[in-house]
């Protein structure tokens, strides 16, 4: 097969292998965190971004370095896209000194100030009042960031997206609220918990611009960000952007998932595989080849076994540090110390 | 029943609550056929239907607010809330309305209701699903707040809160969920108001509740074999606090240990002793201690043991109460 050097969706070809690449990553890291876990290696609960991939790729693709993104605890995707070293993440997930939120953050509170990673969120919904917060602050300042706000379905029946929502609107702040629907909050399925088929009449409640899209493609998700994050930036208002897809594992590790079908997760993960489905269409326009992908989940490998390598040999915090950091002065966390225990004779 | 968790013990409470009193429903998130996170609800969905038990969707403010709805009507709603960091979303509703209805409306409105909340440490798990809330609600004028230490307890005192005219936050100690105990089933609710002397001792008192009860037991029986007689009580509920039984005991053993997970700081360790202090001043060897958590956020889950109240810690308070 001649390789061609076509564009699609104006990216050209090593853009869309990088995109590619990125989603092999995602769901490779995945994979090797639930193996952690699974060992005993991590703490804590564990949430995997596997299925979601292109719906992330696709999204924070569109955003621009200065742009923020404020998301869920199924977040360790959003922070290696961010630009976070995998390393850091898979550190933090190990809660050691070396990670992105130096071990005190953990599965669920991935954070870079760098990198603009506002930070996941354990508390589902807060992201939505905080990111409104950050679009605020971007706004006054007269500043160009956007910020991109990942929630779930079940996130978007908190009271706080519906505060979040009227008020950006009302004000024009630059916010993406960007709705992962991976049709499941937790047992719930998102046909019983909503009392609408998609979130589009509750955009039009507050005047919101809105968008739906498969979140299985990873261009769509792509292109409808593009234009999202510009009506942000050129001040015209915030952007309610729903992207349907699937989490193909339980909600976190220590789900049994019986509240849907075998037969259900089979049929998503045979026909709808956001990678399976971006290879076929790059393979159709003749841009990869079979040796292209197998070098790509090669690399992804490789880079895994690092993060896990380094996240396993990197130093665990003190116990002293606990007290830092609790505020800014340094000093309260003080007033109640207690002494480690100390076992007796 | 022989080998009944505590985890259970409250799905038979509930069970045997939805049986008796048809005006009694569940709702919350995935408590129907998932039967909630730790399983409390297992099955009820099922023998009971939708109508009785059902699933809500994630609103925590709203549920709160279904519940004090169906207390109002007369029904007997039992909420559950999936953690304890997340009750926080539906606190405006459980402290400004729930906690203050009957006064508001001059004491014409009961809000008989019962908020389940998994509470404490010691699961593994990190901030927001570790967390002692329970002296933000024992603050609050309005309602009265329990949690059960044995599978037996639980039982009788998730019974005793459905049928509580008042609303009641019912604390469930995670860590415990599995521990189990044979139980005499069905028995009468308990009371609200009493603590129980759960071990007699001589030399002081350890005062505890929910999860450090255990650890409160674990504590006396290693200080016996040091040759020291500890008596331990469970308070049961944190508001009201059963101050009688309280001070009976520490009349007799002079010395005192307050054990509880939250932060020592503003803990309920603090009303304690200081009730303690002022109605048994002449009586008190020695300044009653306290052992709990440091003011910080909830450590992440590999240093969870060294900030959680253990066995040593607590002889360690014990120890300075006798060498004052
Ligand atoms: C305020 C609050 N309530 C409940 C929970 C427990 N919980 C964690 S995730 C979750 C489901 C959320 O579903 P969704 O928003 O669709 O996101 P997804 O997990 O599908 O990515 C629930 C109920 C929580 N973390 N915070
Ligand atoms: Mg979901």
């Amino acid at each position: 097969m001649a390789i061609r050097n076509v564009t699609l969706a104006g990216l050209d070809r090593e853009q869309l292998l990088h995109m590619h690449y990125q989603m092999v990553l995602i769901r490779r890291f995945e994979e090797k965190a639930a193996e952690e876990y699974t060992l005993g290696k991590i703490g804590g609960f564990l949430h995997l971004y596997i299925g979601q991939e292109a719906s992330g790729v696709g999204a924070l693709s569109a955003l621009r370095p200065e742009d923020y993104v404020v998301s869920s605890y199924r977040e360790h995707g959003h922070a290696i896209l961010k630009g976070i070293d995998p390393k850091a993440v898979m550190a933090e997930l190990f809660g050691k000194a070396t990670g992105c939120s130096k071990g005190r953050g953990g599965s669920m509170h991935m954070y870079s100030a760098e990198h603009n990673l506002i930070g996941g969120q354990a508390i589902v919904g807060a992201q939505l009042a905080i990111g409104t917060g950050i679009g605020f602050a971007s706004q006054y300042e007269g500043k160009q960031s956007v910020v991109s706000v990942m929630f779930g379905d079940g996130a978007a029946d908190e009271g706080a997206f519906h505060e979040a929502l009227n008020l950006a609107s009302l004000w024009k702040l630059p916010v993406v609220y960007y709705c992962e629907n991976n049709q499941y909050s937790m047992g719930m399925a998102v046909t019983k918990a909503w009392s609408v088929s998609s979130l589009e009449p509750r955009a039009a409640a507050y005047g919101m611009a809105y968008e739906r899209v498969d979140g299985m493609d990873l261009l769509a998700v792509r292109e409808t960000m593009l234009r999202a994050a510009e009506r942000a930036r050129k001040g015209e208002g915030p952007t309610l952007v729903e992207s349907v897809t699937y989490r193909f594992r339980g909600h976190s590790m220590a789900d049994p998932a019986y509240y849907r079908t075998r037969d259900e997760e089979a049929r998503w993960r045979s026909s709808r595989d956001p990678i399976a489905l971006f290879e076929a269409k790059l393979k159709e326009n003749d841009i990869i080849t079979d040796d292209d992908i197998a070098a790509a989940n090669m690399r992804a490998d490789e880079v895994v076994e690092e993060c896990a390598q380094f996240a396993e040999e990197s130093p665990v915090p003190e116990p002293d540090a606990l007290y830092d950091d609790v505020l800014a002065d340094g000093t309260g966390a003080i007033a109640w110390r207690n002494q480690p225990s100390t076992p007796r004779d | 029943m022989t080998g009944v968790t505590l985890g259970k013990a409250l799905n038979l409470a509930l069970h045997d609550a939805l049986q008796s009193d048809s005006r009694v429903v569940m709702f919350g998130e995935d408590v129907g056929n998932l039967g909630g996170v730790f399983r409390v609800t297992d099955g009820l969905q099922e023998e009971f239907g939708r109508e009785r038990v059902f699933n809500t969707p994630l609103a925590e403010a709203t549920i709160a607010a279904l519940a004090l709805g169906m207390a109002m009507k007369g029904f007997r709603p039992v909420a559950e809330m999936q953690f304890d960091a997340f009750s926080y979303p539906s606190f405006q509703q459980v402290t400004s309305n729930i906690a203050k209805y009957h006064t508001r409306t001059g004491g014409a409105v009961n809000m008989q209701l019962v908020i389940r909340i998994p509470y404490g440490g010691n699961i593994g798990a990190i901030e927001q699903h570790s967390e002692s809330p329970e002296t933000y609600y024992a603050h609050t004028a309005g309602l009265k707040v329990v949690t059960p230490s044995t599978p037996a307890d639980a039982y009788g005192l998730l019974l005793g809160a459905i049928k509580d005219p008042d609303p009641v936050i019912f604390l469930e100690p995670k860590a415990r969920y599995w521990m189990r105990q044979d139980i005499d089933i069905p028995a009468p609710p308990l009371p609200l108001d009493r603590a129980q002397v759960v071990r007699e001792g001589r030399d002081a008192t350890l005062i505890a509740y929910g999860p450090t009860v255990q650890t409160a037991l674990l504590a006396a029986e290693q200080g016996e074999s040091e040759g020291v007689s500890l008596e331990v009580v469970d308070l049961r509920s944190l508001s009201p606090l059963d101050m009688d039984t309280l001070a009976a005991s520490v009349r007799k053993t002079r010395r005192a240990v307050v054990v509880h997970e939250a932060p020592v700081f503003m803990g309920l360790g603090a009303e304690i002793v200081a009730q303690l202090m002022h109605d048994l001043f002449d009586v008190l060897e020695a300044p009653i201690e306290r052992v709990g958590n440091a003011t910080i956020p909830y450590p992440p889950s590999r240093f969870e043991k060294l900030f959680l109240p253990d066995a040593d810690r607590i002889l360690e308070a014990v120890d300075r109460t006798r060498e004052y």
